[in-house]
């Protein structure tokens, strides 16, 4: 191949006809408060983590429901699960539960059970 | 001594402001430029927040007019306009010539017309429907594409002709967000397999009972909101239509694939309205509805002693407001019949 | 899709373009990029239509590429489009025709900028006088030079040699138009069918004989840019635009892409060969690339000019395929051969002075 110097950049844009909607499937399914987010950020506001890390669950939350898998992946662990995002929510979701849930459907997700 | 009022516009607001005047005894002559009243509401199935029938509403405005000698006037519009002092004279298109003691200006709305929006394709792309096609589909029970196949994804656009500079419409028209989460409710009630997006710049769910009504869209029909506004809307070979919309509160455009796409349209100063402007001497305002004459204090009185504002000319209102307005309009027009008219 | 919903659109948008007595201003680029294509304008323009073209020598760039890379401050780029004008006005013409999309845009842009803020104006013109003691009338009309064409199309097409027809199969080419960005996103109102379905091209394509293919990604930029593209390592961004084009495009299997701007051809042109050195990927039939032509070769080929002296040979991704679709009668040996020296006689002297 020539040598050109660079490469085709990826795109950024969210495809979503062809991501895979399943761990939201099965937070939907096990939460369903899951689907009462309207993306205030409260959570956001509170979370230890989100402070001193790029953590955001309010992100987390639109990520999972779009399909973009791997980004949710490799931020889920910075979760210390305090549960103190439960506590602000205005719409009474179980944001602590969705952490937990997405670690889980992952997990089944690798073991091919989901 | 017999009072005479004129009532331009026989839809809610109209139908309402002649009620409750010529239950008092006021002599009314209704006019209505389409052969039948009812304006906006003959079209619409379900009312939000709580979706009754929109025929219940027919059937009150219909009771509170019938059996008082209202002199209804269908099929008919305005050609000329005089005053002389406080008593105005109005000729319609028949070449009938009508006196009154005073005006009633209930002209409405009129709705976007979506295809100004033209990147998003309406009456270009099949399948890019209005908020009123679709509710037109649902008093069909019929909600099909236009190859009779039913659809499985269906986007609905807000703001559509509202909030947007480029259409010259710098308000909120307040009612798409509610009719939007009204009809996605109702597509999954008559699509239990489909899926519903909404794409919306702020949720705007400020009425009686509107943000339980957004939240059971969420919670009972599972109906996804994108935070966003579409930019644009495309064909795809499987005649799909493709949108893109940056998904912002991801922060990243998005792009996906529908069956369906419905535009919300908002809310206009009618034609008609616009004509009695420019025959009468009524002031507008920026947004191009008639400007009352106090925004606090006087939003039926208009610049002219005598002629009065009823309902969504003046601004975009739902059905409970504009019959408030209406009803207040009584008020201000029975004052100025009992003490100011010289 | 609906057409007669189309058809309204390209109604509600049309505009005035003179019918003789042009100022030709040419494209930095295009004679590098394709540069047959201007050749080949001024010929069906003075020997097809027989119209008045005149080009000055002393006419420069427009400075676009510098506005648009940061470069060169708008005051300078107004100052020397106004001595573009001053040329104009002193060679006794007063239709500009610019050849390059952005150069279009520009002076677009500029006499909107002094309508609106005459002041502006003013000050251009001390400027233009202080510097070279020269005056100008503003054009009395601007159109671009695809404008031009699109305004003689059905003169073209009774003219034409060849349609854009599949000789095989009867079935008319499908052909995607791409519209340069510089043409009507700025200022829809002067862009024949606007800037949402544009009509410039389309009406070219199906006055010859082609339908025209409406994908998703029409409206997306080829990904030239300017700076983005100068830059080498903005490059992958660059290519990446056009790569989103041919993969939306590629379902409709097209025969051929119709471009109006110096940019998009050259890139939509090139990236196709980088893209298949890359990753192996070609966007055509048969393992072929799509063929990317500028609108004038396109009138040339139609009118039955030889492929090689409208330049075809300075196309990266081979226009053969589309040459034997039309049934274009073309000596493959000559391709290279340099001793074909085009015959255009008038415009062989390129300028006209």
């Amino acid at each position: 191949m020539e040598k050109f110097g660079f490469t085709i950049s990826k795109g950024r844009q969210i495809d979503y006809e062809s991501n895979n909607r399943r761990i939201a499937e099965y937070i939907f399914e096990n939460e369903p408060s899951f689907r009462l987010c309207f993306e205030c950020g409260g959570c956001s506001a509170t979370c230890t983590t989100a402070n001193f890390t790029g953590f955001s669950l309010r992100e987390l939350n639109i990520l999972i429901k779009r399909g973009e898998n791997d980004q949710v992946r490799s931020t889920l662990k910075k979760c210390m699960l305090c549960g103190k995002c439960t506590l602000v929510c205005p719409r009474g979701v179980n944001t602590r539960n969705i952490v937990v849930l997405a670690k889980q459907a992952f997990q089944k997700s690798d073991e091919y059970e989901i | 001594m017999s009072k005479h009022v004129i009532v331009i516009g026989g839809g809610v607001a109209g139908l309402e402001v002649a009620g409750q005047l010529s239950k008092v005894g006021i002599e009314v002559s209704l006019i209505e430029k389409e052969s039948k009243t009812g304006g906006h509401l003959n079209n619409w199935y379900k009312l939000f927040p709580d979706r009754r029938n929109s025929s219940e509403v027919k059937e009150y405005l219909n009771g509170i007019t019938a059996n008082n000698g209202i002199n209804l006037m269908t099929d008919t519009t305005i050609e000329k306009f005089n005053r002389s002092r406080s008593c105005f004279s109005i000729t319609t298109n028949g070449g009938k010539e009508l006196i009154a003691d005073a005006i009633v200006v209930a002209t409405g709305f009129d709705l976007f017309k979506s295809a100004r929006k033209e990147e998003y394709g309406y009456g270009i792309y099949d399948n890019v429907i209005t908020s009123a096609d679709l509710e037109e589909m649902f008093r069909k029970g019929e909600i099909v594409l236009t190859d009779g196949s039913v659809p499985e994804s269906i986007g609905i656009i807000h703001c559509v002709g509202s909030r947007d500079e480029k259409v010259g419409n710098y308000y909120c028209s307040k009612l798409c967000c509610v009719t939007a989460v009204k009809q996605a409710i109702e597509l999954r009630e008559h699509l239990p397999e489909s899926k519903v997006f909404c794409y919306y710049m702020d949720m705007r769910m400020g009425g009686a009972f509107y943000e339980e009504l957004y939240r059971e869209a969420q919670e009972k029909w599972g109906v996804n909101f994108i935070r966003g506004k579409v930019s644009e809307a495309s064909e795809t070979i499987e005649k799909k239509l493709m949108v893109k919309v940056e998904d912002t509160l991801a922060g990243r455009p998005l792009k996906m694939n529908l069956d369906m796409l419905v535009l919300m349209a908002g809310m206009e100063m009618s034609a008609g309205g616009e004509k009695v402007a420019g025959m009468s001497g009524l002031k507008t305002g920026e947004n191009r509805f008639f400007a009352a004459a106090d925004n606090h204090f006087g939003s039926n009185k208009s610049n002219i002693e005598g002629i009065f504002y009823a309902g969504t000319c003046t601004a975009p209102m739902n059905i409970t407001e504009t019959i408030s307005h209406a009803r207040a309009a009584f008020t201000e027009v029975m004052e100025w019949l009992r003490n100011g008219k010289r | 899709m609906i057409l007669e919903g189309k058809k309204a659109i390209w109604n509600d948008y049309q505009k005035e373009i003179a019918d003789d007595k042009y100022y030709y201003v040419r494209s930095c680029v295009r004679q590098n990029f394709f540069p047959g294509s201007e050749t080949a304008f001024l010929k069906i323009m003075r020997e097809e239509l027989k119209k008045d073209v005149y080009e000055h020598p002393c006419h420069t760039t427009c400075t676009g590429i510098g506005y648009h890379g940061d470069i060169v401050p708008v005051e300078t780029t107004m100052t020397v489009v106004a001595r573009q004008f001053a040329i104009m006005t002193e060679a006794g013409y007063e239709n500009l025709l610019p050849s390059c999309i952005t150069s279009f845009g520009l002076y677009t842009e500029i006499l909107d900028t002094w309508h609106h803020f005459p002041e502006v104006e003013e000050k251009v013109r001390r400027q233009l006088r202080k510097a070279t003691g020269r005056e100008f009338r503003k054009p009395k009309n601007l159109a671009h030079a695809s404008d031009v064409i699109y305004k003689f199309r059905k003169e073209i097409a009774s003219k034409a040699k060849y349609k854009l027809v599949n000789k095989n199969t009867g079935e008319p080419l499908k052909v995607v138009d791409h519209i340069g960005c510089h043409y009507a996103k700025m200022f829809p109102s002067k862009g024949i069918g606007g800037a949402e379905y544009p009509y410039v091209l389309a009406g070219m394509v199906e006055e010859w004989g082609g339908n025209v293919i409406d994908y998703p990604e029409r409206r997306h930029c080829c990904g030239f840019g300017f700076r983005q593209y100068l830059v080498q390592a903005n490059r992958g961004f660059s290519v990446a635009c056009s790569k989103e084009k041919f993969e939306s495009m590629k379902p409709f299997k097209p025969d051929m892409i119709i471009t109006n701007c110096p940019g998009c051809p050259m890139f939509l042109d090139r990236w196709q060969y980088v893209i298949n050195e890359m990753e192996g990927k070609r966007y055509g039939q048969n393992e072929e690339g799509i063929p990317v032509f500028t609108y004038e070769e396109v009138a040339g080929l139609v009118l039955g000019y030889d492929p090689w002296e409208l330049g075809l040979q300075m196309h990266q991704t081979d226009c053969e395929p589309v040459l034997d679709k039309i049934g274009i009668d073309y000596s493959p040996e000559d391709k290279y051969n340099l001793k074909i020296i085009p015959s255009y006689s008038e415009s062989r002297s390129l300028i006209n002075v």
